[in-house]
């Protein structure tokens, strides 16, 4: 089994890995709140959202044979575009609301509407992504232990 | 004789109304809401999510909340939940090694690179009651700096280098999972580790003590604690490809032992592993700890006859609602079980009253 999969040499595969990962992890309210009143393009659920689990794993050692830590609450959902593309959607958390949401996301960045949904979604996603992680890691930073070698007055 | 009962159903009804009040307590003190407990008892939720085995703060904190606070019962309330959900698949293994650590701690190496982090400890806290906690909620903004982007290695990868610690090796295997099939002997690690990190914090905290105090011969230093959150990625059918589909905080903790060499091993370091989810390093340490005795047999070490040793004790002890469970039951009733060993007795003693003669004087018989 990989590590981390990066799927390589498929860029078209890293894009859509990347956005799905991003809203699976995005807070609820902030994926309501920029899909806002948008009306959803003429589709049809293949799946309904469906509230599940999935067992995470952890490696003994950090580096040796998987086990299993404990389930984690998901959300899954399926879309398709009429005469287009099939969206998925697998994220964390149990909001049926947001799982459609980025089902129909993951749909409407493989059509025409991609600029604009990167630009109004995905790209405020990002960032608020990122301005939280930021702000823990300087709190995290400020605690980072400086040394000092006291003389210890032998010789 | 066998007497069917039934009834109590009005009594029951009644308990479970006057439950739900006080469970509210005083109405003239505002109600918790579930965001308040997942944000301000964050300890007891990650208790809750790691012994429920079920990461999703938000339940956690409701369990927490329906449980009158009491943490054992909200583990329950989750597990009966976790059974409900369809199990879509499982996660890659989680990479600890790229967390985004809020901690991280060697009490082996002062200058690791990534350095000593300490993050929201109560370490060095004088553990003082603070009454300004009783009185406002003010609290002053934390202190920031600038947080170089620099790569945080474990430290165990250091003595990897130098080739002084043993070598964990991913064969590959499926894990077996304990909530899919009953926890059989001999438990492989894999399996001991997932009972261990969904065990009672107590319990396993009381056995590593134990391996502390002796019973094991166990001297351990924490290599490295690190706190934070990990990206968990899982394949997904549909796609052909794998897609982070969440983000776990995790404790882990690896320490470090000395191991003197066998037949087959040269005197090496050796570890005991703990990951639990959530801030739990309580827990996370003992897990270590507990871990690292259990594997006396693989490493070719003495059966000292402790406790933390004994993987059939450990394993079919750890699990506070397996335990609760069977513990409390026995306060439900058992009158039909109850009437037969009172029949028993009072059987016993017609026969040693005549075996005795007139010794013992005769008893009144008991009310039915």
């Amino acid at each position: 089994m990989s590590n981390k999969t990066a799927p390589h040499g498929d860029p078209q595969q890293a894009a859509r890995k990347a956005w799905m990962s991003l809203l699976a992890k995005a807070p609820e309210a902030q994926v309501l709140a920029l899909w806002g009143g948008r009306t959803a393009p003429e589709h049809q659920t293949l799946r309904a959202p469906e509230l599940g689990s999935t067992m995470v794993r952890g490696r003994i050692g950090a580096t040796g044979n998987a086990f299993n830590l404990g389930e984690m609450t998901i959300t899954r959902c399926s879309v398709q575009l009429t005469d287009g593309p099939v969206g998925h959607a697998y994220v964390q958390g149990r909001s049926k609301e947001k799982a459609r949401i980025a089902a129909l996301v993951d749909a409407m960045m493989q059509t025409g509407a991609a600029e604009a949904i990167r630009a109004d979604i995905l790209t405020p996603l990002a960032e608020a992504r990122e301005t939280a992680k930021a702000a823990r890691a300087a709190k995290a930073a400020a605690t980072k232990v400086d040394f000092f070698t006291m003389a210890r007055g032998e010789d | 004789m066998y007497v069917a009962v039934k009834g109590g159903e009005k009594a029951i009804d009644a308990a479970h109304a006057w439950l739900a009040e006080e469970r509210r307590g005083d109405t003239a003190i505002a109600e918790l809401s579930v965001a308040q407990i997942r944000e301000q008892l964050a300890l007891s939720v990650n208790r809750v999510m790691a012994e429920g085995s079920l990461y999703d703060p938000n339940l956690a904190a409701l369990a927490i909340k329906q449980a009158r606070g009491d943490l054992i019962e909200a583990v329950f309330l989750i597990r009966a939940y976790r059974t409900t959900l369809p199990r879509f698949g499982a996660t890659l293994p989680v990479e600890t090694a790229d967390m985004t650590c809020d901690r991280r701690v060697s009490a082996t190496f002062k200058d690791a690179p990534g350095g000593q982090v300490l993050g929201p400890t109560f370490d060095y806290t004088h553990r003082l009651l603070d009454f300004k906690l009783a009185a406002d909620g003010e609290v002053a903004e934390a202190p920031t700096r600038g947080a170089p982007e620099e790569a945080t290695p474990h430290i165990t990868t250091f003595l990897k280098q130098e080739g002084v610690i043993q070598t964990e090796v991913d064969s590959g295997d499926t894990p077996r999972d304990l909530t899919r099939e009953p926890l059989e002997l001999p438990a492989d690690r894999a399996l001991r580790l997932q009972a261990l990190t969904r065990g009672d914090e107590g319990f396993v905290l009381g056995m590593a003590y134990s391996t502390q105090r002796g019973y094991a011969r166990n001297h351990a230093f924490v290599g490295e604690l690190r706190i934070g959150t990990v990206d968990v990625e899982m394949e997904i059918p549909e796609l052909g490809f794998a897609i982070e589909v969440g983000e776990v905080e995790l404790t882990e903790c690896e320490t470090v032992n000395q191991f003197t060499g066998s037949k087959t091993e040269p005197p090496q370091f050796t570890r005991g592993y703990g990951l639990v989810f959530g801030q739990s390093e309580r827990k996370s340490i003992s897990m270590a700890l507990v871990d690292r005795a259990l594997r006396w047999e693989e490493l070719g070490e003495d059966n000292m006859g402790a406790p933390a040793q004994d993987a059939e004790f450990v394993l079919y002890h750890a699990d506070n609602i397996q335990a609760t469970g069977f513990l409390e039951h026995i306060k439900l009733p058992h009158y039909v079980d109850f009437q037969s060993e009172l029949e028993l007795v009072r059987k016993l003693r017609a026969e040693a009253e005549e075996r005795n003669g007139a010794n013992i004087a005769p008893q009144q018989e008991a009310a039915e």
